[in-house]
């Protein structure tokens, strides 16, 4: 049966080629390939560690970003609220300084217009005195021929005089 | 591939029929003429196809590798034989006769004169298609592995046969991961050589035509290398805890004396029953798809009817055949691989 019996040529043949084709394939061929493919998953596995570790780092992210939008919009709120009060502060102040400043050139026209008023016054006050001493003076020229009646008009005259003055 | 051994299954009639081509005719004449020659009897039992002798040729050696038939004349490739007896001798083996060697029953080179086997180191059939596939797994996997020195393997995904072989390759150094332990690097490489090489040549095994069709894995020298490979293998990287459970193991005082001797038995069957699995399957394979081959050329004796119908039948169990062959080769080969993986990391055990 030769089928069952091993072949001494063959087993001979089958230990030389398949040696040193495992010879040459396990120094030049597998730890190759494995290498690579070890390295590999190895990389990949690391990246998938790294992969987790920036999603945690994404997700603190997320919770910091989010705090800090509140953070600024409350600050931004509190801004806002302090713009408004400055700006009314500032219109009122301006309005109270505006108001004074007002007073004061009021005050100031009108005392100039009273100096005015009163210095036109006394120059129409002396304008008339002065044509009325010269009125007087030909009324009297006329009239005043003798004493008495002179003294007479005279203080009739300046009665009328005060009188005047006080009305005015 | 299905589709590859479809067709090449249906190639192999046609391989066959120049075989057969002459008792074919004759038998097809003497069918549909009944031409009534007294010698008609005679001529039948020339026709008479021994289907036993088919079968042992195709899963046999032999000392010429005979491709097919060409216009009557066998194609085939001279090969040299290489005899030891007492001096080198080389010669084809048309040739024996001259240098004194003849052919025993079983087709093997013995001295003309003493009748005993020689040391015969004749590259057969049998040794071509091993040199033939050595050098194309050699071949691939250096390949494979000029990929992984030329590209990076970190950036880019392999491509063409390094996209092929690397699953393949993955999967036994997974495997020798998970069995073996820490040290599986050390071992990876020969559970990679083991599974790559009984794959392909199981599968050129069921190629019919000339680069493969040689019954490699079903051949009991091929599948005994093989399981001596893993046999040393395990045996030389034995722990001192393995060796322990074989000597001493802890049983009662009683079971002593025997345990070392079973031990010891099973350590040697191992490799055995690796040789036996291997050899077995492949040649059952390669005698069951034959067989349905061979179907073809009996039944043609039995006229034109039942010669085409049966031929119907047997392409069809053929192709199946095939199909199934494809499949038991992977698994033998990964079968072969767990087992020595599996011895591998019994013989690195340490104690708990």
């Amino acid at each position: 049966m030769s089928l069952v019996t091993p072949e001494f040529g063959l087993l001979f043949w089958m230990v030389v080629i398949f040696g040193i084709v495992f010879f040459l394939l396990a120094k030049f061929g597998f730890p190759v390939i494995t290498d690579m493919v070890d390295e590999r998953s190895a990389k990949i596995a690391k990246s998938l560690k790294d992969a987790d570790e920036i999603e945690a780092r994404m997700a603190a992210w997320k919770v910091e970003q989010a705090k800090l939008v509140e953070e600024t919009r409350r600050q931004q709120a509190a801004i806002l609220k302090n713009a408004t009060e400055t700006k009314a502060k500032i219109v009122a102040d301006a309005k109270v300084q505006a108001k004074a400043e007002a007073d004061k050139i009021l005050s100031e026209a009108k005392l100039q217009i009273e100096a005015e008023k009163e210095s036109a016054l006394r120059d129409v006050r002396k304008e008339i005195a002065l044509l009325s001493v010269q009125v007087a003076e030909k009324v009297l020229r006329n009239e005043l021929s003798d004493e008495g009646s002179q003294h007479a008009f005279i203080d009739k005259l300046v009665d009328e005089a005060g009188e005047a003055k006080l009305r005015s | 591939m299905i589709l590859q051994f479809i067709i090449s299954l249906l190639l192999w009639p046609m391989a066959e029929e120049n075989y057969f081509s002459q008792s074919f005719a004759k038998n097809q004449f003497s069918s549909t003429f009944a031409s009534p020659a007294p010698d008609e009897g005679a001529e039948a039992g020339e026709a008479e196809i021994d289907v036993g002798e088919i079968i042992f040729e195709h899963i046999g050696d032999e000392y010429e590798w005979h491709i097919t038939e060409w216009k009557g004349k066998p194609v085939a490739i001279p090969l040299p034989c290489i005899v030891i007896d007492g001096g080198v001798h080389v010669f084809t083996i048309h040739h024996a006769q001259e240098n004194g060697y003849t052919l025993n029953e079983d087709g093997k080179l013995v001295n003309a004169q003493t009748g005993k086997r020689p040391i015969d180191l004749s590259i057969t059939k049998n040794v071509l298609a091993l040199m033939m596939s050595s050098l194309l797994l050699l071949v691939i996997v250096l390949c494979t592995a000029r990929w992984y020195k030329k590209h990076d393997a970190l950036k880019e995904a392999p491509t063409g046969l390094a996209a092929l072989m690397e699953p393949l390759i993955l999967m036994v150094h997974e495997m020798a991961k998970e069995n073996i332990g820490p040290d599986y690097r050390k071992f990876s490489p020969y559970l990679c050589m083991a599974f790559l090489w009984i794959l392909l040549n199981n599968f050129l095994g069921i190629m019919p035509f000339f680069p493969g069709g040689a019954n490699l894995t079903g051949n009991i020298a091929i599948t005994l290398v093989l399981a001596l490979f893993t046999f040393f293998i395990v045996n030389l990287n034995g722990t001192k805890h393995y060796y322990k459970e074989i000597f001493n193991p802890d049983v009662p005082v009683f079971l002593k004396p025997v345990m070392p001797l079973i031990e010891v038995f099973s350590a040697f069957m191992k490799p055995v029953s690796l040789t036996i699995r291997l050899f077995a399957n492949m040649l059952a394979g390669h005698i069951m798809i034959l067989s349905m081959v061979c179907i073809i050329f009996i039944m043609a004796k039995y006229g034109p009817l039942l010669g085409s119908s049966m031929t119907v039948v047997s392409v069809l169990f053929g192709v199946f055949l095939d199909a199934l062959e494809c499949l038991v080769s992977f698994i033998q080969a990964y079968v072969f691989t767990t087992l020595s993986c599996i011895y591998i990391g019994l013989a690195r055990a340490h104690e708990e």
